[in-house]
């Protein structure tokens, strides 16, 4: 079995497992503590809505919290929608989620991924040296700061490493022009998918749970949230 | 030298050189030993663990946001006032004794054991300089309820031992007095009886049977009586069947201040038991914020059901008779400027009942440049105001909402929480201004149509 086959194959199939094992842990890990029941008096509105409206609100900007925040959060929202760009709308990429869902979908033309990577790959520069130079950020972040912005990283710079190989006519496996980058690609993605859920990347799915419980106990109230 | 200099160490990045100021003093109760409060605090901690918080604990991605929105830290530009590093020691413990991984952090001590002079230095990041407004919930993309998680780290501080000891003192005393300024009912019956000669007006005491129990802040009957008067004469005028009970009347909570859950409880029950007692339909707090979450809404669960009457903030009970059409106002002929209560407005969800209420006096309202769910605390709420040692941030917290309440041009500024008040008389004093802040519900009295 070469490198690729085994990144191809087990490498994928195992970290795929452990990502699974390792969210439903995290996840268990909250729900296992019990609610604390609330006997005040509801004022009234859906806490239901109020866990959704939070989820979403959320997403959106807000313009109170001043400059600093408005920075981060502009970067923030780049190189989350560039890294949603680069993952789901390259044709590569769908053909890839197509042999493990048998989900497609139509993807634009290539240069808007182009586009995306390399905003994307600016924006989490900035968001590093921000986090090093930034008094509050640098005295907030540890390991699992750095090591997970690294994880992410990585899958973008040894993609673009990957960009040699000609682009793929339907879903089933080629061998590629330049195997050597497009294993060392996949096994970054295999080192993110099994990173994720026992580091602050679990965020991708904790941010419905805190959002959500928040939004639910806020609309109990009548509050904003 | 070099000793002398270990001893008094000088800024040396300061145009002038100066002495660094000295270091903060911690509080300690009792005479516990260290190991013993670190393991009362851990224990304390852990036991506070819930779904909600555990969800928190386990979603913060370190984005720093929060600071921007904590007057603390934009004031001082102090990273160590960001508020989620407020609650650093609580994700420690976190880590290490309840996360889903706590068995691999202890093994390998990723995250280091909470010290005992860890938790002293916590003192004063989660007691001087969180007043709880909640601002930072509002601004966190993760949605994490920071003040909610302050209040419970300061039950295990209290439980330790590790109270600034003004607050300690100021609970201790409401627990044993009934108040926390010495308004005892004795002092209460006496001062009912003033005003009721001073104002010639009827002020309902100790009444067997009443549909309304008024709770009063010790700091309008020590410092604010005429808040006393208005309300007796608004529900005067409105034909209320109401009493004031010498056996509950105290609404401000020090006991869910400093952090013991026992006598926040005891207080709570005072008020619910002598609303009981009287068969009260509804009970009405006076103008404090941390009444309103007390009662309103960690009321009925310190009496361990529901709360069988209504609870009213007495700006939500003046903007339900307006709406009613049973309370008429005059006009207001000044502009005016209103700060939001953090407790009553962005925490309690009241926000708009004062906004009907300036609407019905056809005020000229002004908002300031972030109010209502998004307005800056007056720096002195969650107990901040009676910690001495904390005057020096707390004014220059002031600071930033004077610059708001500047800003707006308005004639007038008002409030609805007689502690906001009090910290703003506090400020004027401290500043030399002579603007005067001024209480909503005593507007409402003198403007009574008819």
């Amino acid at each position: 079995m070469t490198l690729l086959e085994f990144a191809r194959g087990p490498g994928l199939w195992a970290s795929i497992i452990i990502l699974v094992a390792g969210t439903l842990w995290r996840i268990a890990a909250i729900y296992r503590f019990k609610v604390k029941p609330d006997l005040s008096e509801p004022r009234g509105g859906s806490t239901v809505a109020g866990a959704l409206n939070t989820i979403i609100a959320r997403m959106l900007p807000r313009n109170e919290f001043g400059y600093t925040a408005t920075l981060t959060s502009v970067n923030g929202y780049i190189y989350h929608i560039g890294l949603a760009i680069v993952v789901f709308l390259y044709l590569p990429h769908m053909f890839f989620i197509d042999r493990l869902t048998g989900l497609s979908w139509p993807v634009p033309p290539v240069w808007v991924f182009y586009a995306a990577v390399a905003l994307t790959f600016v924006s989490m520069l900035i968001a590093i040296i921000y986090r090093i130079t930034d008094p509050v950020r640098s005295m907030l972040s540890g390991f699992d700061d750095y090591f997970s912005w690294a994880v992410v990283f990585l899958p973008l710079l040894t993609g673009m490493a990957a960009l040699g190989n000609p682009l793929p006519k339907s879903p089933v496996p080629e061998t590629p022009l330049y195997p050597g980058p497009l294993t060392v690609h996949l096994l970054s993605v295999e080192l993110l998918l099994i990173w994720l859920p026992f580091g602050k990347l679990a965020h991708t799915f904790l941010v419905f749970f805190s959002r959500g419980m928040t939004g639910a106990a806020f609309a109990r109230r009548g509050a904003r949230t | 030298m070099s000793d002398l200099n270990e001893q008094h160490p000088l800024e040396t990045d300061s145009p002038r050189f100066s002495v660094k100021k000295p270091a903060t003093r911690y509080d300690k109760q009792g005479d516990m030993p260290d190991d013993e409060r670190v393991n009362t605090a851990l224990a304390t901690f852990v036991r506070d663990f819930s779904r909600s918080t555990a969800a928190y604990m386990e979603s913060c991605i370190n984005c720093g946001h929060c600071a921007e929105a904590c007057h603390f830290y934009v004031t001082t530009n102090d990273p160590k006032y960001t508020p989620i590093w407020k609650l650093e020691p609580f994700k420690q413990i976190w880590s290490r004794e309840a996360g889903p991984f706590a068995w691999f952090f202890r093994a390998l001590n990723l995250k280091p054991a909470v010290t005992a002079r860890q938790l002293e230095e916590w003192q004063e990041l989660i007691y001087d300089s969180c007043t709880m407004c909640g601002r930072c919930t509002m601004a966190c993309p993760m949605g994490i309820d920071i003040a909610t998680l302050v209040g419970l780290a300061r039950h295990g501080m209290f439980q330790a031992g590790l109270v600034p000891h003004e607050l300690w003192a100021v609970a201790e005393r409401a627990q044993r007095e009934g108040s926390p300024l010495g308004a005892t009912p004795k002092v209460l019956k006496e001062r009912v009886e003033w005003l009721v000669d001073e104002h010639e007006i009827e002020i309902a005491l100790d009444r067997e049977k009443a549909d309304v129990l008024i709770a009063l802040s010790s700091i309008e009957i020590m410092k604010y009586p005429q808040s006393i008067v208005s309300t007796a004469k608004i529900l005067n005028r409105l034909g209320e069947s109401w009493t004031l009970s010498s056996n509950g009347y105290e609404a401000t909570n020090f006991g869910m201040l400093s952090g013991n859950t026992a006598w926040q409880r005891d207080l709570s029950l005072r008020i619910i038991n002598a609303a009981v007692a009287c068969g009260a339909k509804t009970v009405i707090l006076p103008e404090c914020g941390h009444a309103y979450g007390a009662l309103r809404w960690q009321g009925a669960n310190m009496y361990g059901k529901p709360l069988p009457f209504k609870v009213l903030h007495i700006t939500e009970y003046l903007a339900e008779k307006l709406r009613e059409g049973r309370l008429k106002l005059t006009k207001l002929e000044r502009s005016v400027t209103y700060h939001d209560p953090c407790q009553i407005s962005r925490r309690g969800g009241a926000t708009a009942a004062p906004r009907e209420v300036f609407k019905a006096l056809g005020a000229d309202l002004r908002e300031m440049s972030s109010s209502g769910d998004m307005n800056w605390c007056c720096g002195g709420g969650g107990g901040v105001v009676t910690i001495h040692r904390a005057d020096e941030m707390r004014h220059k917290v002031f600071e930033l909402k004077m610059q708001q309440v500047e800003a707006t041009g308005a004639q007038t500024m008002a409030t609805s929480c007689s502690n906001c008040r009090q910290t703003f008389d506090d400020g004027q004093a401290h500043f030399q201004c002579d603007r005067k802040m001024e209480s909503l519900l005593e507007l409402v009295a003198d403007h009574l149509a008819g």
